[in-house]
């Protein structure tokens, strides 16, 4: 798999990170690389070999259902560019 | 076998094609993955713990009672629980969604292949198969309309635990997609696992629909191939059951305009406007989505112990399909009244409360046909019935021993329903009790026919103009005259 020019301006948009056009090239490079660093593990034989979720033997955890958080809309806006009447408020955008 | 819902085109006949995801919300107290409250009219962000708002540094940590109901659902759909699932990240970009990505369940769901019996109107039952139901968040709510130019996000919904249930394909009409909508919500609600309220969005649905030409969905379904479907097109979030089935039908017609002019359908996101009965276009196709689903690397694989689920299954509550056959054998009813019955578990629960020991059928109508349209008309739930069960269980035995007609009693129904408590007691208050004393029958017929010699005489050729009498002797008796004795009596009286 390689990645070209138009894939990684899409991956950019996608994660809404703006790479000015002279990044990109330097950027098909590094992330060219990187994906063939990655498929030399493919050449590992790995039939019957259950895929590693995580590394630590644990179990996710659960936790039961009552309310422990919430009734503090003050502090959830604290870090909001702006907010009126207890809403966050950001420029419009309509779907 | 019910005949194919089929649409007329200007070149030949179209069938539609209708697979749905309900989007069910947990009726859990807090979100699925942290402690802020799960509820309707707080105020803005009041409900919103930093995990929800996606603060940096935040963990989630996965609610107990709604992996419970994602498995209780799932057994209601006579499905598969796999007992390892997965949750992943769901990645797109919008101010009500903080964290910039939805956690879902992507490629291994809880809940796998089930399906669901659904009933119609005519007494007919259909299956549609269930895909997977699987667990997710929701997102938050954007208000457009307070500012001109500005967006306001309220995150109290966000976080809060939905469960998505998929369908195949499986249903061919507007009405059987409502009726399975209808059937769901009963289980669901049932299990206790959503509280159903449609009005609040606690329970809405996703509408695929495709058209078709006659013919082409059996090789469909004989050979699992989409190729012989039509383009498909997404109704998102539609909330009612009229609102589905006015959203197919526009749906559907629009598809069949397109092409018939030669033209083909685009695979795209549709809103539904139910001030205009229409949908319309959401998203344009370069704005298509590409989720980038990854496993969230803040969750582990979810694994559940079988006895577990042994456990949750021996719990569960009697399901409407097991209800409906048995209110059926043991009441009588008919298929049709039990589905009735059956699509709400409250009203279920009162026609139970009001047919012990009385003539079930009759409590049955007087449920579903009065009191229920009653209700609708004031947009009132059973719950909120001002006539409780023992009093419509009153009224029938009133009926049952000829203290009053059928016609009396929904007189006295009018009463109940303002409130005027037993229906004894307003029988007794109004004097509704059906006259039965033939002696003051016989009394208001001879005066009658005393007063009508002529009518009298015109009866014996004409038989049928006995009608006229019997109005009259009700007429006389405030309408609480026994119909039959009336009758009885008239014939003797006019040598009939």
């Amino acid at each position: 798999m390689a990645i070209d020019a138009a894939t990684v301006r899409k991956v950019a948009r996608l994660a809404r990170i703006a790479e000015p056009e002279e990044r990109i090239e330097p950027l098909v490079q590094e992330l060219n690389g990187i994906l063939q660093w990655i498929e030399q593990l493919a050449e590992v034989d790995t039939d019957g070999v259950e895929p590693l979720t995580s590394v630590v033997h644990a179990t996710l955890p659960l936790r039961d259902d009552v309310v422990t958080d919430g009734g503090d809309a003050a502090r959830v806006l604290s870090n909001a560019p702006k907010s009126t009447d207890g809403f966050y408020v950001v420029p419009k955008v309509v779907e | 076998m019910t005949e194919t819902f089929t649409l007329k085109g200007r070149t030949g006949d179209w069938e539609i094609v209708l697979g749905l995801e309900v989007h069910a919300q947990v009726a859990s107290n807090s979100k699925l993955f942290s402690g802020a409250a799960v509820g309707f009219g707080a105020g803005p962000n009041e409900q919103v713990s930093l995990v929800d708002a996606a603060m940096p540094g935040m963990l989630p940590v996965l609610n107990r009672f709604c992996v419970e109901q994602a498995i209780r659902a799932g057994l209601g759909l006579k499905a598969k629980i796999n007992l390892k699932s997965r949750f992943d990240r769901k990645n797109y970009f919008y101010p009500d969604l903080p964290q910039g990505y939805q956690i879902s369940q992507f490629e291994f769901p809880i809940v796998g292949e089930g399906e669901v019996t659904v009933d119609r109107i005519d007494g007919s039952s259909f299956t549609v198969r269930i895909e997977r139901l699987h667990l997710e968040q929701d997102a938050g709510k954007s208000i457009h309309d307070l500012s001109p130019t500005e967006t306001y996000v309220d995150l109290n919904r966000s976080g809060t635990a939905l469960m998505e249930i998929v369908s195949k394909p499986d249903m061919r009409s507007p009405e059987d997609a409502a009726a399975y909508v209808k059937k769901l919500r009963a289980i669901l609600v049932t299990l206790g696992a959503c509280d159903g309220d449609m009005e609040k969005g606690n329970l809405r649905a996703d509408v695929n629909v495709s058209v078709c030409r006659p013919g082409d969905y059996e090789k469909f379904r004989e050979t699992g191939s989409f190729s012989h479907l039509g383009t498909r097109c997404e109704i998102k979030n539609v909330n009612s059951y009229r609102f589905i089935q006015q959203a197919i039908h526009y749906e559907a017609r629009r598809q069949i305009e397109i092409l018939e002019d030669g033209g083909k359908i685009d695979q795209e996101t549709r809103l539904f406007d139910p001030g205009k009965g229409e949908t319309r276009s959401m998203r344009s196709k370069e704005e298509a989505h590409d989720y980038r689903y990854f496993p969230d690397p803040d969750l582990l694989p979810l694994e559940i112990d079988p006895a577990w689920v042994k456990e949750i299954e021996a719990s569960l509550p009697e399901l409407p399909d097991a209800k409906k056959a048995r209110l059926m054998a043991d009441y009588g009813l008919s298929a049709y009244d039990a589905s009735v019955l059956i699509s709400d578990a409250d009203v279920a629960a009162f026609f139970e409360e009001a047919a012990k020991g009385r003539d079930a059928k009759l409590v049955a109508n007087w449920t579903l046909n009065d009191l229920m349209g009653r209700l609708g008309k004031d947009g009132l739930e059973i719950t909120a019935s001002p006539i409780p069960a023992a009093d419509i269980a009153g009224l029938v035995e009133l009926i049952e021993k000829g203290t009053i007609s059928s016609k009396i009693a929904k007189t006295v129904f009018d009463h109940m329903w303002a409130g005027e408590g037993a229906p004894a007691a307003i029988v007794d208050k109004h004097g509704l009790v059906q006259i039965t004393d033939t002696g003051a029958i016989e009394a208001a017929v001879d005066a009658l026919i005393a007063a009508n010699p002529d009518k009298a005489e015109a009866v014996k050729e004409k038989p049928q103009a006995i009608g006229w009498f019997v109005g009259q002797v009700m007429k006389e008796t405030g309408g609480k005259a026994n119909p039959a004795a009336v009758n009885e009596i008239l014939k003797a009286k006019l040598g009939l």
